[in-house]
């Protein structure tokens, strides 16, 4: 029997991988290609999000026993946290995108950059609103100062800082890189304030869900919760790419393969 | 070294043209002063009520003052072509911003700090507690003055700056806000404010290793657009 030795595996696999990743990297840049590509996930993301959603939704509403302690009104819980996660993975997502623009002057990295920015901000809001629902019963007050609500409040003037300066360029391009810029300001600082808002008050009950160690959240619980944050993950996704979409038509509008496209349809 | 005699030129340059008029100085403290009596006014002249709510109220005065002053930074330096100046000089602009933020804290944060005593005094602050009052205002004036000047870099060439400023920079000055009035609070209530003023001290280490790049890359955007 031959075994190829590992020298010609180290050599060829290698080279080969980063041809593809290179393709790949330029294929990224072209408008064209992301917009069909984008059309193509598209339509299979958006069903298997909904699907997933529906499922996690169904299962964590209808199908888990009640909280000993809180009754149903724990339920919000399989909104409120996965909003709350993903809106804070979000603005990672949009700074990333930031930083590939500035580095690498790639437009389609800012067009994500920017179509981040309001999904971002409307999950931020879905969890301040669903939290707020949440502590009427739990805590008999719409509004605490406590220091996760008051984080998530701070993520949201972030997410409206970034849109607002774009808004007040009038030169696009360096727009974008503006806001690029105020992204990863943000990204050194949200520890800090988080760290900072942590200690300066905390009346929230303490993370129940931990990858290590003992978790506080009973499993029957936690899965449609794991659910749901995976749906609504793929939902900021389809949600990114379908105002890319919009983004690229726009910038390209005077191009060719726009125009050829407006014939087809 | 022969970018030494630059930024001390620069720094020279800095300091004349601030001090050229010293009522711009005053306005700060005025305003300071101004915002202080708002407060009695507003909450009652009460001694108690004033002097609980006397750390959180002078800090975030201070805050405030801090963001109106550090608005016009770079704006008539770059209106003049001076900022443009400064990024095709051979000096890094990484460095070549930093005369700028040590002005604006010498004369607006120290000085602030250096006079805050007796604004605690008119609030009813115990006595105990206006060395941690200076010492905080101190170190938490330096990083607001290198947060907002992010916020002025990426600004500046927009006419309507004013308010956007306010915007980007207040989510950053909260962590300072919160350590500041903290030290404050704990030197009233008797406990040791050092751990706070060590808080103060690592974000001003921080804001100034990797403040001058963001401001550096704000500068750039601004000028190119």
């Amino acid at each position: 029997m031959y075994f190829p030795g590992p020298s010609f595996e180290r050599s060829e696999t290698p080279s080969i991988i980063a041809a593809a990743m290179w393709t790949f990297f330029h294929k990224l840049g072209s408008p064209p290609w992301l917009y069909t590509i984008s059309g193509q996930i598209l339509r299979w993301l958006l069903p298997a999000a909904l699907l997933a959603l529906v499922v996690g939704m169904c299962w964590g509403l209808l199908f888990t026993a009640p909280d000993f302690r809180q009754g149903n009104s724990y339920r919000i819980i399989y909104i409120h946290v996965p909003a709350a996660v993903v809106a804070l993975g979000g603005y990672y997502i949009m700074a990333i995108a930031g930083a590939i623009s500035l580095i690498w002057k790639m437009k389609m990295a800012d067009i994500a950059m920017l179509a981040a920015a309001p999904v971002g901000a409307a999950l931020t809001f879905i969890a301040l609103v669903t939290g707020s629902i949440w502590g009427k019963p739990t805590w008999g007050t719409w509004w605490v100062w406590d220091a996760r609500i008051t984080s998530m409040l701070i993520l949201l003037f972030l997410y409206l800082g970034v849109m607002a300066l774009y808004e007040a360029y009038d030169n696009k391009v360096a727009a974008s890189r503006a806001c690029a810029v105020l992204a990863l300001v943000g990204t050194v600082n949200i520890p800090i304030i988080y760290k900072s808002v942590d200690w300066w008050y905390s009346l929230h009950q303490p993370a129940s869900i931990k990858f290590t160690g003992g978790s506080t959240i009973d499993p029957s619980m936690l899965y449609p919760l794991l659910l749901c944050i995976v749906a609504f993950y793929a939902l900021f996704a389809c949600a990114l790419m379908a105002n890319m979409r919009v983004t690229i038509l726009d910038r390209e509008r005077r191009t060719g393969w726009v125009r050829r496209l407006v014939e087809e349809s | 070294m022969a970018g030494e005699g630059f930024y001390r030129a620069m720094l020279r340059r800095q300091l004349a043209l601030s001090l050229r008029r010293p009522v711009q100085l005053f306005n700060a403290l005025l305003f300071f002063a101004l915002v202080i009596v708002l407060f009695p006014l507003g909450l009652g002249p009460s001694p108690e009520t004033l002097g609980e709510f006397a750390p959180g109220i002078l800090w975030i005065v201070a805050l405030l003052a801090n963001m109106l002053g550090v608005e016009t930074l770079f704006r008539s330096d770059f209106e003049d072509g001076s900022v443009d100046q400064l990024l095709l000089a051979p000096q890094p602009l990484y460095f070549s911003v930093m005369p700028y933020l040590l002005t604006q804290w010498l004369l607006a944060g120290v000085l602030l700090a250096l006079v805050s005593p007796l604004f605690g005094l008119m609030l009813g602050l115990p006595v105990g507690a206006m060395g941690a009052l200076a010492a905080s205002l101190l170190l938490g004036s330096g990083v607001m003055s290198v947060l907002g000047a992010i916020g002025a870099a990426l600004t500046v060439g927009l006419r309507r700056g004013g308010m956007l400023i306010a915007l980007l920079v207040t989510p950053f000055y909260m962590p300072v806000l919160i350590f500041g009035s903290g030290a404050v609070q704990a030197a009233v209530t008797g406990v040791d404010s050092s751990p706070y003023l060590a808080l103060l001290a690592a974000m001003l280490c921080l804001a100034v290793a990797l403040g001058p790049l963001a401001i550096a890359a704000a500068l750039r955007i601004s000028v190119d657009s």
